[in-house]
């Protein structure tokens, strides 16, 4: 079953009202905790309907192309200690990423709420894509807000989504990037609760959002297990990914959280380094607090102002993270460390030379993770990264910084 | 001192009781306020004042702009305090409306005992409901402050018999399922919301008074809703006075001209 949470007893299961230790819970609006018993209550019983399983399976499988690849990166490892390193190819799946996975899933559950319209926030422009691609499957409208300064520098994503169908809302308040995006789907959502969804896009947001994202990418980690297992007889020594809102780290990393012996890395957005205040590296460089409905680690000054993060990478540019996530990081059971701008678009280039392969660049801050974990581990240690997305929708952010822009000079 | 005597007074005389906002720091500190006071002057029985957030997910462009005006002035927390304490001393119960990081942040008891002693009459909480509120539920009690949370249209019967218990001082009705900002009309659900919110006060044995806001703009609409709910609160339509006035002294005035056709229609005279 696709959404199975069975395995793993010891694993983290939110409270009823959705608190992970001190963590999550739902700080909304009175007038949305209708819609959020509702979808708490659709999504349990969803799990265990068959039906809804099976054809969210078949959606997985035959539309989607799960599962993804487990491919070993030889030469890409050749930089990483000796470590063996295996990429889980989620940027394979159809709209090149893995927030296909979660969208699926609610905009099934969207359709069996009897909710016609989907409406969704974007960074990168990646869960906008996908939740736009989700909509003109299930004939259902989509809205998808996205930070202006997102639609200037993911552009190719905002002509995707609008040739999907999409209409996309460019926000223009405060940062004009993914916290902002967030607010101004929120303040459609509570006013149009009857027919509408909110399709969340990361392991964020009030209760059952955080969970529920997680059940539903949580496949990465469950086929990477087996996978990993088949390929080398064993189960690796660690698993790394980038964490922005954290939904496909939570996805690499829930089904291994039992896998005492498995080390998890999440590696946050350092920007131009957190010691320069201009990061997104939400657990290394901020404080608890309450942000988009959840308690988590959050980026913000001593008036608990939201403090505007920064990161090259505009699907990690939030100053908030899924509290999974930080519950994690205070448990010890996962670590969490920096990945600066220049470091992953280091690894970036890294993966384009040795592997053939395109990563997003949110992608490349696990990368870069991954080539400082190997050589902590050392030669031999397995190494399995959650390859998020292709970097397509990157190549102009790219270029610019490699100076591959015509008239440019090559590196 | 809570607002429930305010409510009781406005009663006590027939009619609604007019709750006016305004952010902290807007249009700036001393014309904040200058315009609540002004407010006061004119017939508001009730002040809140807005702790300005960096993320007003609950907000339209309206309190967006006023709010946005006021952190770019250096609106800090504690100007909320000396705001407070200003407004207050006039005798109008002055509340706080906040989203809760800031609270959180601050510390909930530093907060509220600092709001206690600035006078302020408690916390109006758009997004912290009772599930969320244990501290802020011990501390309210401990520094004897009004405890003001939200009902909407769509809250079912068994979360208004939650929201009204853990109340103290009135609970807000959100009239529309939106964000804050003037609208044309009155949603014709407001009515029934407030009329199933007084049902299960009366059945608990209770006296809460109920205010109904979001989207009242002007004295009509006013008296509309005077003829239903306790209370009438007014937010955006303030600022939007202030933003479009020329200079302070035209901001004042229209504030005061506002609360005036907004006090002759909470008396049904508009």
């Amino acid at each position: 079953m696709t959404i199975d949470t069975a395995r793993g007893a010891g694993a983290p299961v939110p409270d009823a009202e959705g608190h992970f230790g001190i963590y999550g819970g739902r700080f909304a609006p009175e007038a949305l905790m209708a819609a959020l018993d509702e979808l708490d209550r659709e999504f349990t019983a969803a799990k265990s309907d068959p039906a809804f399983t099976a054809e969210l399976d078949d959606l997985l499988k035959n539309y989607a192309g799960r599962p993804s690849l487990l491919t070993e990166a030889k030469r890409f490892a050749e930089h990483a200690g000796g470590a063996r390193v295996l990429l889980k190819r989620e940027d394979l799946n159809h709209t090149g990423s893995h927030k296909i996975n979660n969208v699926l899933g609610q905009a099934l559950l969207a359709r069996r709420m009897g909710k016609t319209r989907l409406i969704a926030e974007t960074g990168a422009g990646q869960h906008g894509v996908a939740t736009a691609t989700a909509a003109a499957l299930l004939g259902l409208e989509c809205t998808v807000f996205m930070g202006e300064l997102d639609t200037e520098r993911q552009a190719l994503n905002v002509a995707r989504m609008r040739m999907l169908g999409a209409e996309v809302v460019p926000v223009l308040t405060g940062s004009r990037t993914l916290k902002d995006a967030c607010n101004e789907a929120f303040r459609d959502w509570v006013a149009t609760v009857g027919h509408t969804h909110y399709c969340v896009g990361s392991t964020m947001g009030p209760h059952p959002f955080p969970a529920m994202v997680r059940d539903l990418q949580r496949i990465i980690g469950v086929e990477a297990r087996a996978q990993v297992l088949e390929l080398t007889g064993k189960l690796p020594d660690a698993v790394v990914a980038c964490v922005g809102g954290g939904s496909n780290s939570m996805g690499a990393f829930h089904a291994f959280v039992p896998d005492e012996g498995v080390r998890l890395y999440g590696f946050e957005a350092a920007g131009d380094g957190v010691e320069t205040g201009r990061h997104a590296a939400t657990i290394s460089g901020g404080s608890v607090g309450v942000i988009h409905g959840m308690r988590t680690y959050l980026l913000q000054d001593e008036d608990g102002q939201t403090i505007e993060s920064h990161s090259i990478s505009a699907g990690l540019d939030y100053p908030g993270i899924g509290p999974e996530h930080s519950w994690l990081h205070d448990t010890g059971r996962a670590t969490y460390a920096p990945i600066t701008d220049a470091e992953a678009m280091e690894a970036f280039a890294l993966l384009c030379r040795t592997e053939g392969i395109i990563p997003a660049i949110e992608s490349a801050h696990a990368l870069a993770g991954a080539l400082k974990v190997g050589k902590e581990l050392g030669p031999g240690a397995v190494i399995v990264v959650c390859l998020s997305g292709r970097g397509d929708k990157d190549m102009h952010t790219a270029a610019e910084y490699f100076g591959l822009m015509p008239g440019g000079t090559a590196e | 001192m809570s607002v429930k005597p305010a409510y009781d007074k406005a009663a006590a005389e027939g009619r609604a009781a007019l709750v006016g906002y305004l952010p902290a720091g807007f249009p700036s500190r001393e014309g904040a306020i200058e315009a609540a006071k002004a407010m006061v002057d004119a017939g508001c029985d009730v002040i809140e004042i807005g702790l300005p957030y960096s993320d007003p997910m609950m907000d339209g462009p309206t309190i967006q702009d006023a709010v946005h005006q006021a952190l770019v002035g250096g609106a800090r927390v504690a100007d909320v305090f000396t705001t407070v304490e200003a407004v207050a001393a006039t005798g109008v119960p002055t509340l706080v409306m906040t989203y809760w990081n800031p609270v959180d942040r601050y510390g909930v008891d530093a907060f509220a005992r600092d709001l206690a002693s600035a006078g302020g009459s408690g916390l109006i909480t758009p997004d912290l409901t009772p599930e969320e509120a244990g501290p802020w539920i011990e501390a309210s009690d401990a520094h004897d402050l009004d405890r003001v949370f939200l009902v909407a249209l769509s809250s079912t019967d068994e979360r208004i018999d939650k929201i009204t218990r853990a109340s103290r001082g009135f609970v807000y009705a959100a009239s529309l399922m939106g964000v804050t900002g003037a609208r044309s009309a009155v949603d014709t659900g407001a009515p029934r919301l407030v009329e199933r919110t007084r049902q299960i006060i009366a059945k608990n044995g209770g006296d809460l008074p109920v205010g109904l806001g979001l989207g009242v703009g002007n004295g009509a609409q006013a008296a509309e809703v005077a003829r239903f709910a306790d209370g009438v609160i007014v937010g955006s339509a303030f600022i939007r006075r202030l933003l479009d006035a020329p200079d302070p002294a035209g901001g004042l005035a229209g504030v005061r001209e506002l609360t005036a056709d907004l006090a002759a229609g909470v008396r049904g005279r508009a």
